[in-house]
């Protein structure tokens, strides 16, 4: 798309996401408006993997441990404050302190793709097995008894900044989440045009390169890693507003779901996994209600079939379609669906090819 | 005394016990460099199958060192060719796809077998040292594990077919050129890694009870173990387990179950820290 029509195009969707906002809580029951703010909720989780995985070339399988720390943080902390204000400062710097933890733990070790791969889902199960074990009296944090199995029931909604006596109806949770969903994706995509963002894409690209340009690779994968935290760590705390927080938030169904969403919707753009999360839940619900098949067959099947027959993603595919029906004379050439094999066989493993396709490097400089 | 012999034997079956759930994923890992996350799958499909060749009458050991094994690895080969040989030197990919297939495989188990805990009684009965009791079954679990390393060491030393697999996995476009279908032998090594994970599930499966989602709690820890492991498929394998089930049993005992599994995954982030190519990429290297 050439920068005017993009241009035009965001404009548009910001319209319409604006009205959707404002349309939605008169239109849906309570009930679905409930729903939809946990698909959203969902949509900025969803987002901040985009942001990690399909800019900054970091595969986390692990995105639901921010997302649950994030969730138990703000109820932990409403629960002890009594006011949700700090709790949400709060649900937001431990993720984000959290992930720069381990990102250091990772970045600094120089741990490849795969490896990142495992170290972040153990730190997922980690999680999940400690707060499942935090049943009883004996797990409190101030006055929030963690409730291992069953998680805080008793979850705190969100109020007027410093105003506990004004707590938030559900409505209004929706026009929060939803704004901020609108407002993330847009600043996601400032952060994309600032020099930080360049660098980012650069690493991802070609690592290598990018370091031998002078640019300290660890720095900003710390950083990209540590912003998406904090990303996830409002997906938790919204989460948390709709549901309540338990010790699933933290298991690996969550994590397989946002990678297939972000893989549905497309590696490397910021609305296809937003667009693969609304519509994967949606699918699934429906699924539920139906009682014909299993969920998780059809979620896996999506995966497989994506895998192997669209890698790019919906979102990708259908703009090289668009473009090829607006210029119809020279057609853009589109990778075939399954890519040219090679064969295993390296004495080690080799370093992964970046996940976004790119043509696989001939070396390692990526020089042709 | 007593105590100490019981502490030890509980170690090594601790020990055997990740070999055994560990082993099928680090054929796989380790000869085709493919990350297969559907591994717990083949794990809880290999239980599946001892479950209803018992229940058809099938002797309960003919059911579990036959014909799991067998089920699971015709299952891995049916995988391989229509979904993993797409995938090959794409290691993210086969990640993903795999993880699709371990989702399918659950949801496909659920619809078929139901969500309900089904298993089969442990055979033999206990053993008694000095005033304790253990299970002679796990006794016998850390002897197969044992006949089962020796043998793929076996193998892959001493046999035309390791030998093959060996070259193929080393260098495709030399053994190819040898005149050795390489797809062919992809097929089958992927197919005996399954194999080894079917047989890790029917010997679970008295152990433990069987549900179609009972793959995701031995994955993470399999995946675990043969990454710390490293390179070298077998030494990297027991090494890696005798660490992580020795730390894991130790805390078990000290503290509670719950403190020794997360013993183990923390233990495996510190050695990754340390070793990034794991065990075996810095002692041990030119073992198999």
């Amino acid at each position: 798309m050439t920068p005017r029509a993009s241009m035009a195009a965001s404009v548009v969707g910001f319209g319409v996401s604006v009205a959707a906002i404002f349309l939605l809580p008169s239109v849906l029951e309570l009930f679905t408006l409930i729903n939809a703010t946990i698909y959203v909720s969902m949509a900025i989780l969803a987002l901040s993997l985009a942001l990690i995985w399909g800019y900054g070339g970091i595969l986390c399988f692990g995105q639901a441990a921010f997302f649950g720390l994030g969730g138990y943080t703000y109820a932990v902390a409403a629960i002890n404050f009594g006011d949700s204000t700090g709790a949400v400062v709060l649900a937001m710097v431990v993720p984000a302190l959290f992930a720069a933890l381990l990102g250091y733990f990772m970045f600094w070790g120089r741990i490849g793709d795969v490896y990142l791969g495992v170290i972040t889902l153990t730190m997922t199960l980690i999680f999940f097995k400690l707060f499942n074990a935090t049943a009883g009296d004996a797990y409190k944090i101030g006055k929030a008894a963690l409730g291992g199995f069953n998680g805080i029931p008793s979850t705190p909604p969100l109020n007027l900044p410093w105003d506990v006596g004004s707590p938030l109806a559900p409505e209004d949770i929706w026009y929060i989440a939803a704004s901020l969903l609108v407002l993330l994706y847009f600043g996601s995509r400032w952060l994309l045009r600032t020099s930080f963002g360049r660098v980012v894409v650069s690493i991802r690209e070609n690592e290598r390169r990018s370091e031998l340009l002078g640019y300290d690779v660890r720095r900003y994968k710390l950083g990209i890693f540590t912003i998406g935290g904090a990303m996830a760590g409002i997906s938790g705390i919204l989460f948390a507003n709709c549901v309540f927080v338990s010790p699933t938030m933290f298991s690996l169904f969550y994590s397989a779901q946002v990678i297939i969403w972000v893989t549905v919707g497309g590696i490397g753009t910021l609305l296809g996994p937003i667009i693969g999360a609304i519509a994967l839940q949606m699918i699934v619900a429906k699924l539920g209600t139906l009682e014909v098949i299993d969920p998780n067959v059809v979620l896996g099947s999506i995966l497989l079939l994506f895998v192997l027959l669209v890698p790019k993603g919906l979102l990708p595919l259908m703009q090289s379609g668009f473009d090829r029906l607006r210029r119809p004379k020279a057609p853009v050439p589109v990778e075939p669906a399954i890519r040219p094999t090679t064969t295993p066989g390296a004495r080690r493993p080799e370093p992964a090819p970046p996940p976004v396709g790119s043509a696989p490097a001939t070396n390692t400089l990526g020089g042709s | 005394m007593d105590l100490a012999v019981v502490v030890l034997l509980q170690v090594i079956a601790a020990v055997a016990s990740l070999v055994l759930i560990s082993i099928g994923l680090a054929v796989i890992f380790g000869m085709m460099h493919v990350i297969n996350l559907a591994h717990g799958e083949f794990i809880m499909l290999g239980a599946y199958a001892v479950i209803y060749a018992t229940r058809w009458g099938v002797n309960l050991w003919v059911a579990m060192l036959v014909v799991a094994p067998i089920v699971v690895g015709l299952i891995g080969i049916v995988v391989e060719r229509t979904v993993i040989r797409f995938l090959y030197g794409r290691m993210i990919d086969t990640m993903l796809a795999t993880w699709g297939l371990s989702l399918l495989l659950i949801g496909a188990a659920t619809m078929i077998f139901g969500n309900v805990t089904a298993g089969v009684s442990a055979p033999l009965g206990g053993v008694t040292i000095g005033e304790y009791q253990t299970s002679l079954y796990e006794l016998v679990i850390v002897a197969i594990v044992a006949a089962v390393v020796l043998a793929l060491m076996a193998v892959l030393r001493f046999t035309q077919a390791g030998l093959i697999a060996r070259a193929t996995m080393q260098n495709p476009a030399m053994a190819a050129s040898l005149g050795i279908d390489t797809s062919k032998v992809y097929a089958v090594t992927f197919g005996a890694g399954a194999a080894l994970s079917g047989l890790a599930g029917a010997l679970i499966s008295p152990l433990s009870g069987v549900v179609p989602t009972m793959g995701v709690a031995y994955v993470a820890k399999a995946f675990i173990t043969v990454i710390s492991g490293g390179a070298a498929i077998i030494t990297g394998t027991l090494s890696a387990s005798t660490l992580l089930g020795s730390l894991n049993t130790l805390a078990t005992f000290i503290a509670t179950p719950v403190i020794g599994e997360v013993t183990l995954l923390f233990a495996a982030i510190v050695l990754l820290r340390i070793l990034p190519q794991g065990i075996t990429g810095k002692f041990f290297r030119r073992a198999l």
